[in-house]
């Protein structure tokens, strides 16, 4: 996380590079894997993610599906903007829904109500449902201390785990794809990108992102410290009043775990602002997923989550 | 001046290289409140009284656990003048072939050493291994200044001995400094020191803002390696067929001469396209689309270059190896070649030496290469490869090998007689 600052040109010739980085990621993986899919979940990153993956390719279109792990507690803006981005670009979106599994018997509902850790098994199955052989995430280094220890092309056995210790070194620009049957590679062409450079990057491409990241009124109540909203997750409980507030969201993901901040910031220049200006990290501040114990994005890494 | 520095630490084990980290990132700010929350948390928890800032960094469980850092991460920071990505690398010996991973890329690396025990061998090995990689510039951190009672004498003895070692390994002497800190109490990291006073030189962060990024040079002969053929063959682009990479070396501007290696085919550039238009020229760095004049057959791992200056196409290999697996190698392996965007198999007629970092010396003819080692071998390839010398081109000169049984990366290859 580093200190934002107004994007000088100094800051824009930074930006180039890590465009130019992410481009050439999607274009190896292209050349070099038989059935690669790209994580969506209409959030900024992941919207990032598609954006870049079209200027990779352009004039000719997207050469791979999208897939989104729903939990089933989204937030409707983010779905409607996930489905319009489909719709615009004429892209193949695979859903997998969480309840499926519950319904079916293969997952059991938390009984925290959080479905965010029940998005593994259902990736898991999806990839080797439709044999992908390397998936696109979102995730960027400097989200979290375990993030950073992740390589571009990070290679998974045939559980989708994730073993930090036999990672491959990964050397100049030569990406190692070479995997074998059953196993995947994820990719992670946004390692090297802050908060700060992901919003400038939208800043600078004009690059639409659902309504919910920018100031709203809404109905919350706190819990933990964070600002949840009313929703299929349950909630409020007794004793848990809701006020409403002018809000914003910082990251977007499952309804039970992500909260809002407050904020009046509507406009990309004034988020930029905002967040130049935040004592917290993005996920410090909204995510409680991260919270549950001291090494719980790793954890959840080896059990296969991106 | 450039606003970006890409920086690798190396250093041996203990030496501190965490909390320097820790440190660089909490004296600019980088830190924000529920990170340190997290690390004081967890440093009352362990019984610490003060923030262990090692713990910023050290982000696997078996990392806190044992104290140490395992694998390479990469940390972002930035003051008002310059931005930063460092590879932090760890330091145990099994764990070398990190180093490698984060120098490939550095323009600069800070080597640590404990000022108790000065030059050791992993500061000999580490420094070869940057060294033969070509990071420009180095920074020794002469680290735990504090516990030698912040004694010049011993500053100037392991400054001597660093300098004169990294001379015999090709650094000119403005290339390399030595700087007395201590990470733990901040002394000369981002704060000048007073109890330094005979230390005239700059801090470690003064000098990562100041110091000048070379330039990629301006002579260097066009390189393209051809990542994806673009055919849309869409009603609005019927006929579109644009060769899409990322520019290794050089410049490219429409109408130049270009030849397509191995095939040995010329065109001249008509186009140079992005998503955001049409390029006047564009450099090395750059993702484009080129097209050419003429209706080639090319494919990817072809390599597009300026006619005049092409590289050398060839089937024989000779190039120094660092060797980053377990699995040692002997003459007579079959193994891969990645290079640029083309993989080939290849065989390992010989390994001619390997070097020695202690003393600096090559023992010729050695039985194997084991991890860590750096030897020179001939390779001979099943397909002909347009290659020049790393020295002359990094991008072009560099290659993977990997072992065709498993998809494992086992060495970083470094084309050339640079050991030998």
């Amino acid at each position: 996380m580093t200190t934002l600052e107004p994007a000088t040109d100094a800051a824009q010739d930074n930006l180039a590079a890590l465009e130019s980085e992410a481009i050439h990621i999607f274009r190896e993986v292209a050349g070099e894997f038989d059935r690669p899919v790209i994580l969506f979940s209409g959030g900024k990153d992941s919207t990032l993610l598609l954006h870049l993956a079209i200027k990779a390719f352009w004039p000719a279109p997207v050469p791979f599906p999208l897939l989104h792990v729903d939990t089933g507690h989204n937030f409707d803006e983010v779905i409607a903007f996930r489905d319009e981005v489909v719709r615009k670009h004429g892209l193949r979106l695979i859903v997998a829904h969480v309840q499926d599994w519950i319904d079916d018997g293969r997952l059991a509902e938390r009984p925290d109500g959080t479905r965010n850790p029940l998005q593994t098994q259902p990736l898991l199955d999806t990839i080797a449902e439709h044999r992908f052989d390397a998936v696109f995430g979102g995730g960027r280094r400097d989200e979290e201390r375990a993030r950073a220890k992740e390589r571009i092309f990070s290679l998974r056995n045939a559980f989708g785990q994730w073993e930090p210790r036999r990672q491959r070194p990964e050397l100049w620009n030569l990406y190692n794809g070479r995997h074998r049957p059953g196993e995947q590679v994820r990719v992670f062409p946004l390692s090297n990108w802050t908060e700060a450079d992901v919003w400038h990057y939208i800043n600078r491409e004009g690059v639409e992102l659902p309504s919910i990241y920018f100031a709203h009124q809404r109905k919350v109540y706190e819990r933990d410290g964070m600002l949840l909203t009313e929703g299929p997750w349950g909630g409020p409980r007794p004793g848990e009043d809701v006020r409403e507030l002018s809000v914003r969201y910082r990251t977007v993901g499952d309804g039970s775990c992500t909260g809002a901040i407050e904020s009046t910031a509507s406009t990309v220049d004034e988020v930029i602002a905002e967040v130049l200006a935040s004592r917290l990290t993005e996920r410090g501040a909204t995510r409680a997923d991260d919270r549950l114990s001291e090494a719980a994005m790793e954890d959840r890494k080896r059990e296969g989550y991106f | 001046m450039s606003s970006l520095l890409r920086l690798a630490t190396a250093g041996s084990v203990d030496d501190g290289k965490s909390t320097l980290v820790g440190r660089l990132l909490y004296d600019t700010k980088s830190v924000l409140a529920d990170q340190l929350d997290a690390v004081t948390r967890a440093s009352v928890d362990r019984g610490l009284s003060t923030p262990d800032l090692s713990l910023l960094v050290d982000g696997l469980r078996s990392e806190r656990e044992q104290g140490i850092t395992i694998d390479v991460a990469y940390r972002y920071f930035a003051t008002p003048r310059r931005s930063f990505v460092l590879a932090d690398t760890p330091g145990h010996v099994q764990y070398t072939r990190n180093t490698v991973t984060g120098a490939s890329t550095a323009q600069l690396a800070v080597l640590l050493v404990d000022a108790r025990k000065g030059v050791v061998e992993q500061t000999r090995r580490h420094a070869a291994v940057l060294a033969l990689l070509g990071v420009p510039r180095l920074v020794l951190a002469v680290n735990k200044i504090d516990l030698v009672d912040y004694d010049e004498a011993v500053f100037a003895v392991i400054a001597n001995e660093f300098a004169t070692h990294a001379t015999s390994l090709g650094y000119a002497e403005g290339d390399v400094l030595s700087i007395p800190v201590s990470a733990l109490q901040g002394d000369n990291v981002a704060v000048k020191s007073e109890r330094t006073p005979w230390y005239a030189g700059p801090t470690l962060l003064e000098h990562l803002e100041e110091v000048p990024v070379a330039p990629d040079p301006h002579d260097a002969a066009f390189r393209f390696p051809v990542q994806y053929v673009i055919r849309p063959r869409t009603a609005e682009y019927p006929d579109y067929r644009g060769y899409a990479g990322q520019i290794a070396a050089g410049s490219v501007r429409p109408g130049d001469e270009v030849v397509v290696l191995p095939h040995g085919l010329r065109s001249r550039v008509a186009a140079i396209d992005t998503a955001d238009g049409r390029l006047a020229e564009a450099g090395s760095g750059t993702s484009v689309t080129l097209l050419l004049e003429d209706d080639l057959d090319i494919s990817r791992g072809d390599l597009i270059a300026i006619a005049d200056r092409a590289p050398r196409v060839t089937d024989e290999l000779t190039a120094a190896l660092c060797w980053l697996s377990n699995k040692p190698l002997a003459a007579g392996a079959r193994v891969l070649v990645k290079h640029g965007a083309r993989t080939v198999q290849a065989l390992v007629d010989e390994i001619g030496s390997r070097f020695d970092e202690q003393t600096l010396t090559t023992v010729d003819s050695p039985e194997t290469l084991a991890l860590n080692d750096i030897g020179t071998v001939s390779l001979r390839l099943a397909e002909e490869l347009p290659v020049d010398d790393y020295a002359d081109s990094p991008r072009t000169g560099a290659f993977l090998v990997i072992d065709p049984k498993d998809g494992d990366t086992l060495a970083a290859g470094l084309i050339g007689e640079r050991f030998a």
